[in-house]
C-alpha cells in the first residue's frame, strides 16, 4: 500500500524528514511513535498525495504522488492532525458536501453520511453546527468524514491527541473495528499506548530519522527488559542514589522525578533496595512499555 | 481544473446559510449612493452646468454605469479577502478540499465561481435600483453591463485570490482597502471625467482595470459604443482575469503543499 526509499523532506534549511524506509503492506495497521517534531506530519503529508518530497522514491497505492496525486487521494482517507471542519455548516452538511467532491452523486453521499454518523455516534447531532460539538465529537466527526469514500488506505494523524480518556477509548474503539473490517491503517502518535493498542507494527522516529521497527511486543523484548522498578526519592536525590543501586539492574535511566530500574525480575530488584537500607518515597514495580523504549533509544522522554 | 463542479454543493450550501442576513443591505448601499451621488449632487450638477458638461446626459445617467462598474470591483474584492483568508485560516475548507481528489486549480476554480456569483447578484441588485430610479435606457443594455460587471468584479478578484493566498495575516487588509481599493474607486472615473486630473495621474488611472470597466460599462448602458475602445477594454479585463487566474492558481498550489 506504501512503499518508500530514502523519503526526505525540507522546508528551506530545516530538513524534517532524513531520509526514511517504509513498507506497508494490505490490512495491516500500521504506526510511526515518535514525540512532536520527529518529523511524522511531513511524512503523512508526504504520504497523502499533498505535500510533494524534497528526495527519495514514494509509491502509493503503487502510483506515484507527483504524477497521479488525484487518483490516489481519491482512494485515500485522510484524517489530519488539526479538525479542518467547516464550523459554519452543520455536521450532516460536513460530511454530506465532502462525499461529492469524490464524485458521489447527491443521494450517494447522504445516504454514506447517514450511515457513518451512526457509526461515529453523532447521528443524534446531525442538524447540529459543527461549533457546538465537543472535541471528542469532532474528532470522532473527522474520522467519519475521512471515511467517506470507503478508502482503501485511511491515514490518522495523531487521532487523538486533546481527547479526554473516555473519547479516546470511544475513537480506539472505532478505529479497532475498522482494522477488523480489513481497512489499511497509518496513523501517527505520541502516546504509547494508542501505539500498543492499535498498530501490529511500528516504527520509531526521533529528529527526522527512524530509530527502531517492529511489533510493539519484538521493540519491547528488543529494546528493554521485561519489568521497570520505578523508585521515587526525595528532590535532587536521584543522581546519588542512581550510584547506590546501579548494580541491582541491567541498566538504570535517571529521570527528574524518579528511577527506573531496568531488569527481569523487578520485585526482586525493590526487595534489593530495601535491603540496603534505602527508603524510597514509593516504589513500582510495572512490565515495560513502549515508553521505555523510546527513553532507551533517545534518551527522552515521549511526551515532554 | 475538470472536477470544480463537485464543489458546487459546497458553495450552495454555503450561501444558503448567509444569503437572508445580506439581501436587506445589497438594496440599502445603492440606494443610498444613487439617492445622495446621483439625485442629490446630480440635481445640483445638472441645474448650475447644464447637461452640455457631461455630453448631453444628466448625471444620474453618467454615474449609474459607473457604480455599478465599482460594486462590480468591490465585490470582487471584499469577496476575495476574509473568505479566502478563512478557508486557510479559520474554518481549513481549502485544507479539506486538497486532501480529496481536487487539485488546486479545482479548488481556486470553484471559489471563483462562486465569486462570480456574489458579483452577479450584487450588480444585478444595483441595476434593479437604478431601473427603479428610471436610470436605465435599455434592457438590452442593462443585460450586457451585468455580464461585463462579472468580468470588471473578476479582474479584480483573481488577482486578489492570489495575494490573499500569499498572505498569512488578515492585518494586510486595511492596507489593500485604504491603499488599494479606495484610490481606484475614487479615481476610476466614475464620478467625474478622469480627463479631469493632472495628466501624470490620467495614465495612472488607464492602468487600472476599474477605469477600462466603468468606461466599457458606460458606453454599453449609454448606447455610445466605440467598438474599438469597447474591445481594447475587453482585451484588457480578460488579460487582468487570466493573469490572475495563474498568480492564485500558483498561490493557492504552494500554499496547500505545505
Amino acid at each position: 500500500m506504501v512503499s518508500a526509499r530514502g523519503l526526505r523532506k525540507s522546508y528551506g534549511d530545516f530538513e524534517a524528514v532524513k531520509g526514511i524506509d517504509v513498507e506497508v503492506g494490505k490490512g495491516e495497521a500500521f504506526g510511526f511513535l515518535g514525540p512532536n517534531g520527529a518529523g511524522k506530519s511531513s511524512t503523512m503529508r508526504m504520504i497523502a498525495a499533498v505535500s510533494p518530497l524534497t528526495s527519495g522514491s514514494l509509491q502509493i497505492l503503487g502510483m506515484d504522488p507527483a504524477l497521479q496525486g488525484s487518483q490516489i487521494r481519491a482512494r485515500l482517507g485522510i484524517c489530519p492532525q488539526e479538525d479542518t471542519l467547516d464550523n459554519e455548516l452543520s455536521v450532516f452538511e460536513n460530511l454530506a458536501v465532502y462525499g461529492r467532491y469524490f464524485g458521489m452523486s447527491r443521494r450517494e453521499s447522504a445516504s454514506r453520511t447517514h450511515e457513518l454518523l451512526d457509526f461515529v455516534q453523532l447521528s443524534d447531532r446531525a442538524k447540529a453546527k459543527v461549533e457546538t460539538l465537543s472535541g471528542g465529537m469532532k474528532r470522532r466527526l473527522t474520522v467519519a468524514r475521512s471515511l467517506v469514500n470507503s478508502p482503501d488506505l485511511l491515514l490518522l494523524d495523531e487521532p487523538t491527541t486533546g481527547l479526554d480518556p473516555q473519547a479516546r477509548h470511544q475513537l480506539w474503539d472505532r478505529l479497532f473495528r475498522l482494522k477488523q473490517q480489513g481497512v489499511t491503517l497509518v496513523l501517527t502518535t505520541h502516546y504509547m499506548d494508542e501505539a500498543e493498542q492499535l498498530c501490529d507494527r511500528l516504527v520509531v522516529m526521533d529528529k527526522g530519522v527512524i530509530v527502531a521497527g517492529g511489533s510493539p511486543a519484538e521493540l519491547i523484548v528488543e529494546h528493554s527488559t521485561r519489568e521497570v522498578t520505578e523508585l521515587r526519592f526525595g528532590v535532587g536525590e536521584h543522581e546519588a542514589m542512581a550510584a547506590k543501586v546501579g548494580d541491582l539492574a541491567e541498566r538504570v535511566e535517571v529521570l527528574p522525578d524518579r528511577l527506573l530500574l531496568y531488569t527481569d525480575d523487578g520485585e526482586a530488584a525493590a526487595v534489593a533496595v530495601h535491603d540496603r537500607g534505602l527508603r524510597p518515597i514509593s516504589s513500582l514495580v510495572r512490565r515495560a512499555t513502549l515508553e521505555d523504549v523510546f527513553l532507551h533509544l533517545t534518551g527522552r522522554s515521549l511526551v515532554d | 481544473m475538470q472536477l470544480a463542479s463537485r464543489l458546487t454543493d459546497y458553495w450552495v450550501t454555503r450561501f444558503k446559510r448567509v444569503w437572508k442576513g445580506t439581501i436587506f443591505t445589497s438594496f440599502l448601499t445603492p440606494f443610498l449612493y444613487l439617492a445622495a451621488m446621483g439625485v442629490g449632487l446630480g440635481s445640483f450638477i445638472d441645474d448650475n452646468a447644464g447637461p452640455a458638461a457631461l455630453g448631453g446626459i444628466t448625471y444620474l445617467a453618467f454615474i449609474g454605469p459607473g457604480l455599478l462598474a465599482t460594486t462590480a470591483m468591490q465585490t470582487g474584492i471584499f469577496e476575495s479577502t476574509y473568505p479566502v483568508m478563512g478557508g486557510f485560516k479559520w474554518h481549513g475548507y481549502y485544507f479539506s478540499m486538497a486532501a480529496s481528489p481536487l487539485t488546486p486549480s479545482d479548488i481556486v476554480a470553484g471559489h471563483l465561481t462562486f465569486i462570480g456569483f456574489r458579483i452577479f447578484a450584487a450588480c444585478g441588485v444595483f441595476l434593479a435600483v437604478l431601473a427603479g430610479f428610471g436610470a436605465l435606457e435599455s434592457w438590452w443594455g442593462a443585460l450586457v453591463a451585468l455580464a461585463v460587471s462579472v468580468l470588471v468584479g473578476l479582474a479584480h478578484a483573481t488577482p486578489m485570490v492570489g495575494l490573499t493566498s500569499r498572505m498569512q495575516s488578515e492585518a494586510g487588509f486595511a492596507l489593500v482597502f485604504r491603499l488599494g481599493l479606495m484610490p481606484m474607486f475614487l479615481f476610476s472615473g466614475a464620478f467625474f471625467p478622469i480627463t479631469q486630473l493632472p495628466s501624470a495621474i490620467t495614465w495612472l488611472a488607464y492602468l487600472t482595470p476599474i477605469w477600462h470597466g466603468v468606461d466599457l460599462t458606460r458606453m454599453l448602458t449609454l448606447g455610445s459604443i466605440d467598438t474599438a475602445t469597447a474591445l481594447l477594454h475587453f482585451g484588457y479585463l480578460l488579460a487582468c482575469v487570466v493573469a490572475g487566474w495563474f498568480y492564485a492558481v500558483s498561490g493557492f498550489a504552494k500554499r496547500l503543499a505545505l
